[in-house]
This record gives structure tokens, sequence and C-alpha cells, in this order.
């Protein structure tokens, strides 16, 4: 089974507090905060590792490969991925500016026809942007069978077809899809026994997380030697075209702070109506 | 948006050591996770009920925390003394447990002797699965009748055919009430150093008996305990290297733990200096908060200021020791700066926090206890001058 795992970074979402906007409200800035792996890409890479491994003899059955499209240094979330088991990367040279979802889509489209996985498997939205676009947006161009929110895969076939339980806010649903078809995950694909892929014992559980797996010195160690092919825009034949147009940001009101003790029910409804306009 | 469990401290830019590659900074990363989402949510839990629970022994060997600084051959993740210093350094920053750690960390001194000086076949029995997390390992050196004094050791180990028959008792062995084995030092031969050796004596051993659980001024999550052997017959394979060799296994194992000593003092401040930091920016008096008074900065760049000489020297030491240098002054000028900048810096971070400091709640009323360890144990300061003064030549 080939997987193929689009991954970018983004500020430190746990200090998200401390993103700025530039003084001319045109761009968000994030000096001085670390990058990470954007959150939901790395719950969409464990499922990726999970479903092309033997967990019990840790042994890899399959390959994951890894596409970043950014400046040359994204090449290190590609390499923290590789750390934690994937196979190989491909880093897409591009300036974030440059970039929106379907800009995304585009890349991902002709990489995705290029390696011809069985499954691409994505974040299902970015910790920075929110917008939760680009996966549907592939499988649009693909023509291929998407999948959002996957909470629970199943295969037997080594990844032909898959059985699929999608979270939604009224409960779950089962569907059927035949590869090669595109996935994003919701955080329940991070349960112990949320992934069978036929070859890892089905009683198999992996340690409750909240994210991937922990890259080991060992691992770190390997991701340095293992290939990162380095392509653009134009290597892939990809004429961007742009959707999106960003007009000004501003950052929310800052918070107050400060606690207010009312007598009755009548004046916080009232507060609730007029002052916070919750109700 | 991703919340992660923790404790909400912002872990920023921590000083590093001028030593660190790309390697140590992903190293240092990984760790921070594991730390602060499975070890500071239950910190204080752990510190209070005086023991963290033994599965996270496997978890740390499943994610090759146990196994840094091992080779592979013998089931270890590679890398050096300098990986093992800066996983410890966010293990306690992130995770804010020291007793945890230092109780995981047992191996660290227990295992070395093993590794320099052991068989295949004990390499494989013990080695292996400690660095697995599935078997605990301790290292029994003081006796109850004296401490410093390694050569004057008295537990007596009697040769009788493929056995030893060992007699007496240890005192202050960490992980010693749930090891599975002690690395023992034990008297094979006549009086002073040239009559020691290291015996592995495992646990099931008729008359290894746990005679106590030791009740400590800090490190309180990691288990402390006095071991006796009573007639204890332990199979002659179990010897390490060989008869009457075991002072010099134990004196090439004192600068490593040294110098891991010494770190563990480096992030114990800037732990305690992290927290103090954040404090006194929230906390008001007089109208303002704490750090609005000149002479909360001037503390403040003081504990930043000791920490950053003692981390530079025990960065010193440590690749000194890397390339081959292992002058035992050196390690010893290291834990002594680092063991009194700790103390310093942990009784300053009391001082700010004024009476919360005093309170059992606060991380740094614990860190000022677990601090009080550093200037005794792995060799007191006075030992360290001794060793200074030998090297120094008066």
């Amino acid at each position: 089974m080939k997987i193929l795992v689009p991954v970018k970074r983004v500020a430190d979402p746990d200090n998200a507090n401390k993103v700025k906007v530039s003084d001319d409200g045109s761009r968000v800035t994030s000096d001085g905060l670390e990058w990470k792996m954007n959150p939901f890409d790395e719950w969409s890479l464990e499922a990726a590792l999970r479903l092309t491994e033997d967990a019990g003899a840790k042994k890899r059955v399959g390959e994951v490969v890894l596409v970043s499209i950014g400046p040359k240094d994204e090449v290190q979330t590609i390499r923290q991925g590789l750390a934690m088991g994937d196979e190989r990367g491909i880093l897409v040279e591009a300036e974030d500016d440059d970039l929106d979802s379907h800009v995304v889509a585009q890349v991902l489209e002709a990489i995705a026809k290029k390696e011809e996985p069985d499954v691409v498997f994505l974040g299902k939205q970015s910790a920075d942007g929110d917008s939760n676009v680009a996966g549907t947006k592939l499988a649009d161009f693909l023509d291929w069978p998407l999948v959002n929110y996957a909470m629970h895969i199943a295969t037997d076939d080594e990844g032909k077809t898959f059985t699929v339980k999608r979270e939604l806010d009224v409960g779950q649903q089962t569907l059927k899809v035949t590869a090669p078809c595109v996935f994003t995950a919701s955080d329940r694909i991070l349960q112990p026994q949320a992934i069978k892929n036929g070859v890892t014992a089905d009683d198999f559980a992996y340690p409750e997380s909240d994210g991937g797996r922990y890259a080991s010195l060992k691992g770190i160690m390997q991701a340095k030697k293992k290939p990162v092919e380095e392509t653009t825009l134009e290597g892939l034949g990809v004429t961007p075209t742009r959707v999106n147009a960003y007009g000004s940001f501003t950052l929310p009101a800052a918070r107050t702070g400060s606690t207010v003790f009312l007598e009755t029910v009548e004046e916080l409804v009232e507060k609730l109506q007029t002052e916070a306009k919750v109700l | 948006m991703v919340r992660r469990p923790g404790r909400g401290t912002v872990l920023g830019a921590m000083a590093t050591y001028l030593f660190e590659t790309d390697a140590h900074a992903e190293l240092r990363q990984q760790i921070r996770r594991f730390a602060a989402s499975e070890i500071a949510p239950h910190a204080h839990a752990w510190e209070e009920a005086e023991s963290f629970p033994r599965e996270l022994y496997a978890r740390a060997g499943e994610i090759g925390l146990l196994g840094l600084g091992y080779p592979e051959e013998v089931g270890g993740h590679g890398g050096d003394l300098s990986h093992v210093i800066v996983a410890a350094e966010e293990m306690v920053v992130a995770g804010t447990s020291v007793g945890t750690c230092v109780g995981l960390g047992s191996h660290g001194i227990a295992l070395p002797p093993i590794v320099r000086f052991g068989s295949d076949a004990q390499k494989e029995r013990f080695v292996r699965p400690v660095l697995e997390g599935t078997k605990i390992a301790a290292l029994g050196i003081t006796e109850p009748g004296g401490g410093s004094d390694v050569a004057g050791l008295r537990t007596r180990a009697v040769r009788d055919g493929d056995h030893y028959v060992v007699d007496g008792a240890k005192t202050f062995i960490t992980s010693g009430t749930r090891c599975d084995f002690v690395v023992t030092a034990v008297r094979t031969g006549g009086e002073g150093h040239g009559g020691i050796s290291l015996l592995i004596i495992e646990r099931d051993t008729p008359g290894f008996h746990v005679s106590k659980k030791l009740a400590k001024t800090g490190w309180w999550a990691s288990d402390t305990a006095e071991l006796t052997f009573e007639g204890c017959r332990v199979p002659a394979v179990n010897l390490i290297g060989l008869e009457n060799a075991g002072f010099l296994a134990i004196m090439a194992n004192f600068v490593s733990e040294r110098l891991m000593l010494a770190a563990q003092c480096v992030a114990i401040a800037e732990l305690a200096y992290r927290e103090t930091r954040r404090y006194v920016r929230e906390r008001e008096a007089f109208g303002r908060p704490l750090a609005g008074f000149q002479v909360t900065r001037h503390k403040l760049a003081d504990m930043a200021t000791r920490l950053a000489a003692a981390r530079a020297l025990t960065g010193e030491a440590l690749q000194r020791y890397l390339d081959g240098d292992e002058r035992p002054s050196l390690a010893a000028m290291a834990k002594n700066t680092a063991t009194d900048m700790c103390s310093y810096v942990c009784d300053e971070a009391v001082q700010l926090h004024g009476g919360y400091g005093y309170m059992r709640e606060m991380i740094v009323e614990r860190l000022y206890r677990d601090a009080r360890l550093y200037p005794i144990g792995g060799g007191t300061r006075e030992i360290m001058n001794e060793i200074i003064a030998k090297t120094e030549g008066f």
C-alpha cells in the first residue's frame, strides 16, 4: 500500500496568542514562534504509518511518501515525518504568500498523478488558515472518492478497498470506498484500535495519544539519510491559479480578564443578550 | 485548534548547550512533547504519592528514551552522553517532576559497568530488557556504615563453587524497592580498593530483602531503599568483569554520573527560573506586578547569570569528556558549580514566590527540596573538592 501524506508547517499553535498582524494589516506575522508540523497533518501521518506497518513485528509493509509545499527550510517538516518512519519526501519549492488551498490542490493533483498512490491522506485543515478545503478540492480535481473526517479505517486487501467510519455531528457514517481515494481524519483516528490494516493483529492496541508517534534518536539520525526530492511548480507543470485574495487582517480584541458578579438570573440573561450578544 | 494537555507553561526558547546539533534540537522537541503530555499532568500527584506507574518504563523504552546513549548492539538507540543530557533536561523542564525523571533514569548509573565490562550473555539478559523498559535496574554502592568511603565497603561475597555467597547491606538505593536487579559492589578480596568486585544480584534471590523504603527530603516520586543480603547465593556468571577489579569500573562510572548530575542541576534551575519569571509577571503587590520592582529584576538577573555560567562549564566538561579527556577534576568542578548554582536559584525562586513558595502546591517548593540532594549524591561537595585538590596537586 502506498500513501501520499501532504504536510505543512504552522507557527506553534500552542502559542497562537503570540501571533501578530503587520502594521499595515496586510499579513499575519509569527516572528519568534517555533515552526511545528500542522497537528492535523500529524494525525493523518500517524494513521498512514499505522496502515502501512506490522505493528507487532515493528516492520514496515508499505510506503508513505511525504509532500510539502513551501520555502526550502520546509524540508525540516519533512525530516520530522521521516524520523517517525516514513520512507521518503518531496519538497515543492514555493513562497507561502503565493499559495492558497486551490494552488495546493493543483500541486497535489500533479504529484498524485505522478506517484499513483492508493491513498492521499490529508489533514482535515491547517491550524493556521483553518480553511478545510484542500482535501475536498484535490478529490474533485482527481475525480477520486473522498472521505472526510475518517475516525476508523479498515482494509483486508492491502488497500484496494477500505471500510471507513466518518465522524459527523449526528453520529457515525460507514462507507466502503475503492482506491485510489482521498482521506482526511478526525482526531479519533488516533484511538488505539482505529486502524485495521489486515497485517497488524486485530487485537493490537496502540498507546493512547493526542498526536503522532515520538521519533527516537535512531529515527532522527536515519531521517537525515532518507531521500527528499526537490521540485518546483514549473517542474510539475502546474500553472498556479489563486482563487483567494486576502483583504486585511485584524487581531481579535484583547480580553479584559475582569470578572463581574451578578445578583439575579434576570440580570445575567439581560447581559448575555445586550453585552455578550450570545443569546 | 488543537489543545495539548499540559501545564500551560509557555516553553519558549530555552538556553541550550554550545555542543548541540540539529539532532539534539529534534530530540529535545520529541522528549518535550512526551514529558509535557505524559508526565506533567501527573507530576504533582506522583510526587505526593511517592511513586509513578511502572508502565512508564515500558512507554519510555518504546519511544527510545531509555536506550539513549547505548549502542544498538545491546538494544540501545545510539547517541552519547550529550543526547542523554539534553533529553533529561527536557524531561525535567517539561515534565516538572524531578523524582519521576531520576527514578526512570536509575539505569543510567547501573548499566554502564555491564556495557563496558560485562559478558555478552549479561548484556542480553540485563541490559536489553532494561532499555526496553521491561526490567528495572539499580546500582548499589553506598552502605549504612559508610558513604563516600567506597574503598572501605564491607558487604562480603565469598566464592562457593559456582556461586558467591553475599552478606551485607546497601542504602540510598534509587529504584531499590522495585528493581529487578542491583549492580552491587561487594568485597571479594582483601581490604582497600583492590578487593572489590561488581556482582549483579537479582531480586528473586533467596536472602535478598528490601529492608525499608526511605522517606526523603526531595525526589519523592523516585523510590529509595535500604537493601540487605543474607546468605544470598549469586551465580558466579553474574560477576561483572574480573574479580577484585570492581573499583576501576565504579570509578569509570563516576565522571559520567557527575556530569549527569551537573546537567540535572542546570535543568532544575532552568525550570525554577522559568516558573519564577512567569510568577513575577502575574503576581501583583503595591499596585504593580512583582516584575515591576528593580529588586525583582536584579534577583532574576543574578539567577540567569549563574545559570548561564553553570551551563557553560557543564557543557565544556561534557565536550572534553566526549573528546576523550576524562580528567575527574573538571567533572567535579562542573558538579560543584552546578549544585551551588541550583541551590541558590531554587532558594531565590522560593523567596520571590513569597508565602506561596512555601506551599506544597507550588513547583518551586518541590524543586527547592529536590535541589538539596545534589551537593550530597554522586560524591559530596567535599569529596569533589578532594578530587580537585588531588588533581591540582596540592
